[in-house]
């Protein structure tokens, strides 16, 4: 039933204004879902380790997987704005169920779309959209994070197709995946330019994941190891337009865009907690929230959030009108994410020892948003793409 | 079957309601407004005939001012298939606004006319009876089960103490009541296509409302909580306080 909802966002300058209605509602069934199907169930999930798998059906009738990606596919045909403001209201609920829908839209149909033939695109892109299959992206590996054209995985053209072998870390979704993104070198070891994608489905033999365990952040999301040993493929698997290291950075800045927003809505989740609490836990006889430490706290997050929400709406028009820059997007997840971790660790402060529990969100989203300032790209790496901007100069 | 669903607009049950410069309003700035979610049963329940039937055509039906479009949107994007806006103040006069909704229902050919059993702002309870009223065709008000089968509906209530089961031969009005159904979510792609779905709007007049506000105030403030003791021997003041005061035991 809507509004039954407690949680209102931030909107202390009226940005809503900003949105069309059509916007509005998207961003308003997005924070609805969240409420009824995610947040009874994450604390749990978050203390077993657990992606809550349960939920895929219902995110993908709402349409949720790739949401930006046209209609002909089966996808919603949403605009940058629309689709941000889902990136948004999930992460308020969990960074680890934004994760993964931005595997499945960003890093998995994205590059089908943009590099994908034809019948690879009416082939995969409903079946990702519906959810009946479950994509993940293969690029980063143990030894080439924020190094990827370094990668050392093969794929050997044959007669008949393409074999390949290497490994890949820290893929999100990697043991659920019925499918994965590969990214590998076809031609010499040092040639960045002969980095292709493939379609690889995680059934081929020769091709197995392996969940990461011991994580302190991101529970609720399945991290993996890939191993490829002689995986042979058909000349199909290949994506047929992607040509050099581009092709899977240009996936990244899609899934850049989307984070930037998703940390909006973390830390929106951590004010609205800090704001509640303060109001509400009484110490010396009134309310923390009338105290100016906390006062303080609090106008800084409110701050923060509002520079963040304009900096991704003009941005999501920038990325409508085709002039989000890879470095305009840089700029958005270094600041929204830096601002989300920092605004998750005051409200943690805030709520005192009752900030430690997990009945509370502030640690979850404090915790997961450290692999999200580390992930697609660290926050370092985007201070030196934003360097080359400016200066010109590569410093790394 | 054609299913009419009556909807309102009203202020989120969350937002923080303040009373307008004329004192008789609510001051609509800042509030975000809403499907009356007893409607939204309705809607479900709508839409849950059309497809179990697989066909019909389901017509969401609105009396108000301009922005009533933004919430029969929302209906669009749940899945009906078309809006009829009547475009008009309403009052406070229940029959006046019953009367607006029964003159364009009643040569509509519906099958099914369904609301809410209330709306969460003014609590009228007044507008699916008098329309059956009306058009003189049966009403049942506040139901929790419909089920349809050939020209008759069998409903039931939750009555003080126990379930009422009751039928009625159609065309009929129906108020439907928490524990209908679970109203979906609508959906991104409903969303994107509610734009492109049909809403007439129909320029309309409520008779002179009969019945006018005098003044509107909010609930007096909740006073402060009160601490009767502590430990056990608190027991006794408490059982006392929520017994003769309370009176919740």
């Amino acid at each position: 039933m809507a509004g039954s909802s407690e949680y209102t966002g931030v909107d202390f300058y009226d940005v809503d204004a900003l949105l069309s209605e059509e916007e509005r509602a998207v961003r308003d069934t997005v924070r609805q879902w969240v409420d009824d199907a995610l947040m009874p169930v994450i604390g749990d999930c978050y203390i077993e380790g657990r992606f809550p798998k349960e939920l895929i059906p219902g995110m993908a009738e709402l349409g949720l997987f790739g949401a930006n990606l046209p209609e002909e596919y089966g996808c919603a045909g949403l605009n940058n704005v629309a689709y941000g403001l889902i990136m948004q209201e999930l992460e308020r609920g969990d960074s680890g169920i934004r994760s993964f829908a931005s595997v499945q839209g960003a890093l998995v149909m994205y590059p089908i779309f943009a590099f994908g033939s034809e019948e690879q695109k009416k082939h995969w892109l409903p079946r990702l959209a519906s959810g009946e299959e479950i994509g993940c992206f293969g690029l980063t590996e143990p030894d080439f994070g924020s190094n990827p054209g370094g990668m050392i995985t093969t794929a050997r053209e044959t007669a008949d197709g393409w074999v390949l072998n290497g490994t890949k870390m820290w893929i999100t979704n990697g043991s659920q995946a019925t499918v994965s993104i590969i990214w590998a070198k076809t031609g010499d070891i040092d040639d960045q330019k002969s980095i292709r994608g493939f379609i690889v489905p995680t059934n081929t033999p020769g091709f197995t994941a392996k969940d990461q365990k011991g994580k302190l952040s991101l529970r609720a999301s399945d991290t993996s190891e890939l191993h490829m040993q002689d995986v042979h493929l058909p000349k199909e698997a290949l994506l047929p337009n992607s040509a050099g290291l581009k092709s899977p950075l240009m996936c990244l800045t899609q899934a850049r865009y989307g984070i930037a927003w998703g940390g909006v809505g973390a830390a929106m989740a951590c004010f609205d907690e800090a704001r509640r609490y303060a109001a509400n836990r009484i110490m010396f006889d009134k309310p923390i929230a009338a105290t100016q430490i906390q006062q303080e706290r609090l106008a800084e997050m409110m701050t923060e959030i509002t520079k963040a929400q304009l900096l991704v709406l003009q941005l999501g028009r920038l990325k409508d009108q085709g002039k989000a820059t890879p470095a305009r997007v840089s700029m958005a997840k270094r600041n929204n994410v830096h601002i989300a971790c920092e605004c998750a660790r005051e409200a943690r402060r805030l709520l005192g020892g009752n900030g430690i529990l997990i009945e509370y969100h502030s640690m979850r989203h404090m915790a997961n948003l450290e692999s999200v300032y580390t992930y697609e790209g660290t926050h370092d790496m985007h201070s030196l793409i934003l360097g080359q901007e400016i200066t010109g100069i590569a410093a790394y | 079957m054609k299913i009419a669903i009556l909807l309102r607009r009203v202020p989120d049950t969350t937002s923080k309601i303040v009373i307008g410069a004329g004192g008789t309003s609510i001051d609509p700035s800042g509030v975000k407004f809403i499907p009356n979610p007893y409607d939204e049963y309705a809607i479900e329940a709508a839409l849950a005939l059309k497809e179990a039937a697989g066909d019909g055509e389901t017509v969401v039906v609105s009396f108000g001012g301009d922005s009533v479009q933004e919430t029969m949107r929302t209906a669009l994007a749940m899945g009906v298939d078309r809006g009829v806006h009547l475009q008009g103040e309403p009052s406070a006069d229940g029959l006046a606004n019953a009367r607006v909704l029964a003159d364009h229902l009643r040569d509509g050919g519906y099958d099914l006319i369904l609301g809410g059993k209330l709306a969460v702002d003014d609590y009228g309870q007044q507008t699916g009876p008098m329309i059956a009223e009306l058009l003189g065709i049966p009403c049942a008000t506040a139901i929790t089960s419909l089920v349809v089968e050939g020209g008759t509906a069998r409903v039931t209530r939750e009555v003080e103490g126990g379930v009422e089961s009751a039928s009625a031969a159609l065309p009929a009005v129906f108020t439907c009541d928490k524990g209908l159904n679970n109203p979906r979510l609508p959906g991104l792609k409903g969303i994107m296509a509610a734009k492109k779905k049909p809403l007439e709007v129909i320029p309309t007049a409520a008779s002179a409302a009969q019945v006018t506000i005098a003044s509107l105030a909010l609930p007096p403030e909740r006073p402060a909580g009160r601490i009767v003791g502590e430990g056990a021997a608190a027991v006794p003041a408490l059982i006392t306080a929520l017994t003769s005061e309370a009176k919740v035991l």
